[in-house]
């Protein structure tokens, strides 16, 4: 091993700041999954109908199939039955009116992760929608969004307020048989955002949802759906945090995404649930089914996720590109450290004609992390003229990580383009030295280097993230030094 | 300002540099001449503390402290900069931030706040055009993309900004054009002052009659084998390095 390597090695040793606990009373079911459980949560959740008989075929389907492990990952057999499928914070009321309203408690939390409730309302002028374990504890902007005729609210407001965009979409990307970690969703979702622009309006601030785990043995199921109506524009961001915890967590959230004709949604990810320690002990399962569909003719879809935590990464945000002249991206970077595995990747479906899709991918392997791309660009017979440029980098930190490449392309249309560049690369001793010898020191010449090396996903977030996103990536390679 | 005591230095079990001597007082410019492979950017790496090179004997003072205990980032932060022979480009990585990181870096060791972005800006800016350097060099990649003349010169635009007090240039002036290498020379002096210390590290006599030292040596296989004044450096040029080997051998 090189120098720089071994110096390296003692860099990345990392902490993770997020991962205390609040002590919070919790209204929380007892582990295991059967019609009783999904008929409980569709109970409390007071759903129509209609939602209940969606949740239980979900069950019923999901039980006829078995955990995939094509992945290039590795873990112990997941106990399904050991699982709770629901957690809430006990409530005084029926749930907060307003951020007043809600339990200190948790708006301490909240300020601790860096997600000031009440601040970030006030400063950055981004609404907020908190989802602390299974439900959603406060949304901030609410009527200047009404205002602009934009909904933005719980999943489950969502349910009672307006049933009819949910049966008009819910599982219209995702279906309910998509694939297990999805049905396991379908079946058991809890809680998640809701969003809907209608014809013609530009939401007029950047949206965001912050997942937090904080109930021990439970999974978290969240579903989120965002529709943008023809001419709509709105920007969406998400974050996750869970506490340190000894024992793995599943969380298997499913996102969808509809842009209809003229439409364009950005959706952003900043991911850092717990990793796990040094050894591989503990962290959350971060399987997730994310799709959008480019209904309407000229729509477009963006996908930016800077993946930092989990101990295993499984996540494809994909584009069904069905409207002519639409067009999806994908950015992403995703680190692993310790003992992480990331497989993720994107998958371009082109249908329409003159249909074009990016992707960008950013893999960073450090410790004895495993990162996997794994892509596929799809070009139908329908897809005249569809082009895609795809661009996978890999940069590997120290001897013992791997990065592994797995672009897969299926073109039925010979009018297609389709791009593909790839590179494997470490930092330098050069580079290192070069920064140490403008007294810039290793940790943040690290840092430096591998900002630079993301800087084309970096600049694809909302100013405000970005920033964050940054010094998240910074934590995720920080060492124990000094 | 520098002392370097009977400097031997190892790469890969061979040694490089054997018996070293050299001092340079506040205020001087130094060169150090020599034939390719004598040790000259050896000399010039380990000052600045670059890993690989083992230090067998010898010592190395800097203002009256031991230079080689500290860390390269520490010399640097101290006020010694190595302006590199072939500076290495980062991708991504803005030109103006790692100015500015560095910056802060020493501002930070010397107890100070962090540089004010608008008078940052300005004082790059001002030394950019002192250097014909074009302002969206700034946004760069650090040395993306840049030519070998215009790696040069992002090199002395950070020495004019880090204002250093011992600044080592190796082969600043390799690859240079002359208009090129006329500007680099006029940063280098904007900045010669009795609290600065200089090392031209060259090949070529050339640069040094834009940049006139106050004394010139010679290395040979690892040691000086001769000092002298500027004339040393015309009378190499005439004679050819084979005339010092000669001597040496
Ligand atoms: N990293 C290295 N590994 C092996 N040999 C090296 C290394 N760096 C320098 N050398 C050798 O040391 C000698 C001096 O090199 P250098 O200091 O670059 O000379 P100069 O700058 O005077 O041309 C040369 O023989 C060179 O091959
Ligand atoms: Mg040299």
């Amino acid at each position: 091993m090189s120098e720089t390597e071994n110096r390296l090695e003692s860099l990345l040793a990392r902490r993770y700041k997020h991962g205390f606990v609040t002590d919070i009373d919790a209204d929380t079911v007892p582990p295991g999954l059967d019609e009783d459980v999904v008929r409980l949560i569709s109970r409390k959740k007071g759903e129509p109908a209609f939602l209940t008989e969606w949740r239980l075929k979900a069950l019923r389907h999901w039980l006829t199939m078995s955990e995939p492990h094509w992945s290039h990952t590795s873990y112990p057999p997941i106990d399904y039955q050991a699982i709770s499928y629901y957690s809430a914070p006990k409530a005084k009321s029926d749930g907060p009116k307003s951020l007043d309203e809600v339990d200190p408690k948790l708006l301490e939390t909240y300020e601790k992760l860096g997600v000031p409730l009440h601040e970030r309302a006030r400063l950055a002028g981004v609404a907020v929608d908190a989802v602390f374990d299974s439900v959603s504890v406060a949304t901030t902007f609410k009527e200047r969004l009404n205002e602009a005729g934009v909904v933005f609210c719980p999943f489950s407001e969502a349910v009672q307020r307006h049933p009819e965009l949910l049966e008009r979409y819910l599982g219209t990307v995702v279906p309910f048989t998509d694939n297990f970690f999805a049905s396991l969703n379908s079946a058991v979702f809890s809680d998640g955002s809701f969003v809907h622009v209608p014809k013609g309006v530009r939401c007029p601030m950047e949206l965001s949802t912050y997942f937090r785990i904080n109930a021990a043995k439970t999974g978290q199921f969240e579903r989120t759906l965002i529709i943008a109506d023809e001419g709509a524009y709105v920007s969406y961001l998400e974050g996750c945090t869970a506490p340190m915890r000894d024992e793995n967590q599943l969380h298997a959230a499913v996102v969808e995404l509809v842009a209809l004709e003229d439409a364009f949604i950005k959706y952003s990810t900043v991911q850092n649930w717990y990793p796990g320690d040094a050894e591989g002990k503990g962290g959350i399962y971060n399987f997730v089914t994310k799709r959008g569909e480019c209904r309407g003719r000229n729509s477009h879809i963006s996908w930016t996720q800077v993946e930092t935590g989990s101990a295993i990464t499984w996540k494809y945000p994909s584009c069904i590109l069905r409207g002519d002249g639409s067009s999806g991206e994908f950015y992403s970077v995703a680190t692993v450290n310790n003992r992480q595995q990331a497989d993720t990747g994107t998958k371009m479906i082109h249908i329409g004609r003159d249909t074009r899709s990016t992707i960008i991918s950013k893999g960073i392997s450090a410790g004895h992390g495993q990162n996997t791309y794994r892509g596929l660009v799809k070009v139908l017979p329908s897809a005249h003229g569809a082009r895609n440029f795809t661009q996978c980098d890999s940069l590997l930190m120290g001897g013992k990580c791997g990065a592994h490449t797995f672009p897969y392309v299926e073109v039925k249309n010979p009018s297609a383009t389709v791009e593909h560049e790839a590179s494997t690369s470490k930092i330098s001793d050069d580079q290192l030295f070069y920064c140490l010898s403008r007294g810039i020191s290793e940790e943040d010449a690290v840092n430096l280097i591998v900002s630079g090396f993301c800087k084309t996903v970096f600049k694809e977030l909302p100013m405000e993230f970005a920033v964050e996103a940054q010094n998240l990536l910074a934590v995720s390679l920080e060492g124990a030094v000094g | 300002m520098l002392k370097i005591d009977n400097l031997h230095v190892k790469v890969d079990g061979k040694e490089i540099l054997q018996g070293l001597t050299l001092e340079i007082p506040s205020g001087e410019v130094h060169a150090v001449m020599g034939p390719n492979g004598s040790g000259k950017s050896t000399l010039a790496n380990v000052l600045a503390g670059r890993p690989g090179y083992e230090i067998t004997a010898g010592s190395v003072t800097f203002q009256g402290r031991d230079l080689l205990a500290l860390a390269p980032e520490e010399r640097a932060r101290e006020g010694v900069f190595l302006g590199f022979q072939y500076p290495v480009e980062i991708p991504g990585v803005n030109n103006v931030y790692l100015l500015k990181a560095a910056v802060n870096a020493a501002r930070k060791h010397r107890g100070l706040e962090e540089v004010d972005a608008f008078e940052f800006l300005t004082l790059v800016r001002e030394k950019m055009r002192l250097m014909r350097m074009e302002e969206s060099m700034l946004s760069r990649g650090v040395n993306e993309g840049f030519s070998g003349g215009e790696k040069k010169r992002n090199e002395i635009l950070q020495m004019l900004v880090l204002e250093p007090r011992l600044a080592i240039l190796d082969e600043t002036d390799s690859g240079l054009d002359i208009d090129a290498l006329k500007i680099v020379a006029n940063g280098v002096n904007t900045l010669r002052s009795p609290a600065r210390s200089l090392v031209l590290v060259t090949h070529y006599q050339r640069l040094l009659d834009y940049i006139v030292p106050d004394h010139v040596h010679v290395l040979v296989k690892g040691r000086i084998a001769r000092s002298g004044d500027k004339s040393l450096a015309l009378e190499l040029e005439r004679r050819g390095y084979d005339w010092v080997t000669g001597e040496a051998a």
